[in-house]
């Protein structure tokens, strides 16, 4: 698992996301209540779901990390993290855009809305306590143990539109227990958007991987470094010494 | 053709925040990836005079065995 390997990712990603594009914007009818704008619906959930997905990893490896003590996991809850922010950040945004047309509003304290903003804050939180002590040797057991609490947020997110009053849609599954997309065309768009997310959120998640593990060869290497530099100091002394005798 | 700008502003917003952060990353592996080289370099060259230095200890002892 290189930089090759992360290259192939890549060209996955950029042929599946075409192919995404092509269906959201082409292939998909427009939906007869919403229009155009229920577009937004074919990445916003891809969004939510590679989010998700990011932080149950961050989760999972907090407790690999807390059980094994191993640098690997540390570095892979924080790469996932970041991917999991970045995509819970569109999702907010996206979502605000699309509440805007349609309820009139960019913003309202709906309960999913509200547990999704936790979710952003509880992991801005995390990166913030990283970023601040990096140095500590604490850090990796204190953001493994942040990482998981935070990670329960996400189910509260799913089964937030039965468990309270909300406006905003069920349209993956319905309150009824149904799925809201009747078009077969809209789940298949749905469906690639889903896959075209999930693999570009595994490339970004090496990509980020790679660099905690080049910075911690890098800390690694210049300790060799300077125990080389004193082993080699003190040869020279040892030679100076023989040399004055 | 209703809220055209809404759903362009979307998809422009995620589009440019990926290309942003995918860049970021390429940029810090790069830098990365220089230091890492020129850390290597040094090492190697230390190491390698480390290794020039070898023979000095043996020849200090095959003095003390004479």
């Amino acid at each position: 698992m290189g930089i090759k390997a992360a290259h192939w990712l890549g060209v996955v990603t950029l042929a599946i996301m075409t192919a995404a594009i092509f269906m959201v914007f082409v292939y998909v009818p427009t939906e007869a209540q919403q229009g155009n704008v229920q577009r937004i619906f074919y990445f916003h959930v891809p969004c939510a779901w590679a989010a998700f997905a990011a932080f149950a990893l961050v989760a999972i490896s907090g407790v690999f990390y807390l059980w094994f003590g191993h640098q690997v996991w540390d570095d892979l809850g924080c790469a996932a993290a970041e991917v999991g922010m970045l995509f819970c950040t569109l999702v907010l945004i996206t979502g605000s855009i699309w509440a805007k047309p349609i309820w009139g509003t960019w913003w309202t304290w709906d309960s999913r809305l509200t547990t999704t903003l936790v979710l952003w804050l509880l992991y801005a939180g995390y990166l913030t306590l990283r970023a601040m002590a990096d140095e500590v040797s604490q850090v990796g057991r204190l953001a493994a143990v942040v990482g998981i609490v935070a990670a329960a947020d996400v189910p509260v997110i799913i089964v937030s539109v039965r468990l309270w009053r909300t406006i905003h849609p069920a349209v993956i599954v319905t309150r009824q227990g149904s799925h809201g997309l009747e078009d077969p065309r809209m789940i298949a768009t749905l469906l690639v958007s889903l896959a075209a997310f999930t693999v570009l959120s595994a490339w970004l998640l090496m990509l980020r991987f790679a660099t905690l593990r080049a910075a911690a060869r890098l800390t690694n290497l210049g300790r060799q470094l300077a125990l080389t530099e004193a082993e080699m100091a003190d040869r020279s002394a040892q030679h100076v010494m023989s040399s004055r005798r | 053709m209703e809220n055209l700008s809404y759903l362009f502003a979307a998809y422009s917003i995620i589009f440019a925040a990926i290309v942003v952060y995918v860049m970021f990353l390429w940029r810090r592996q790069a830098r990365l990836d220089s230091r890492l080289r020129g850390l290597e370099m040094q090492l190697n060259e230390i190491r390698d005079e480390l290794a020039g230095e070898q023979p000095k200890p043996l020849t200090a002892a095959s003095r003390s065995l004479s």
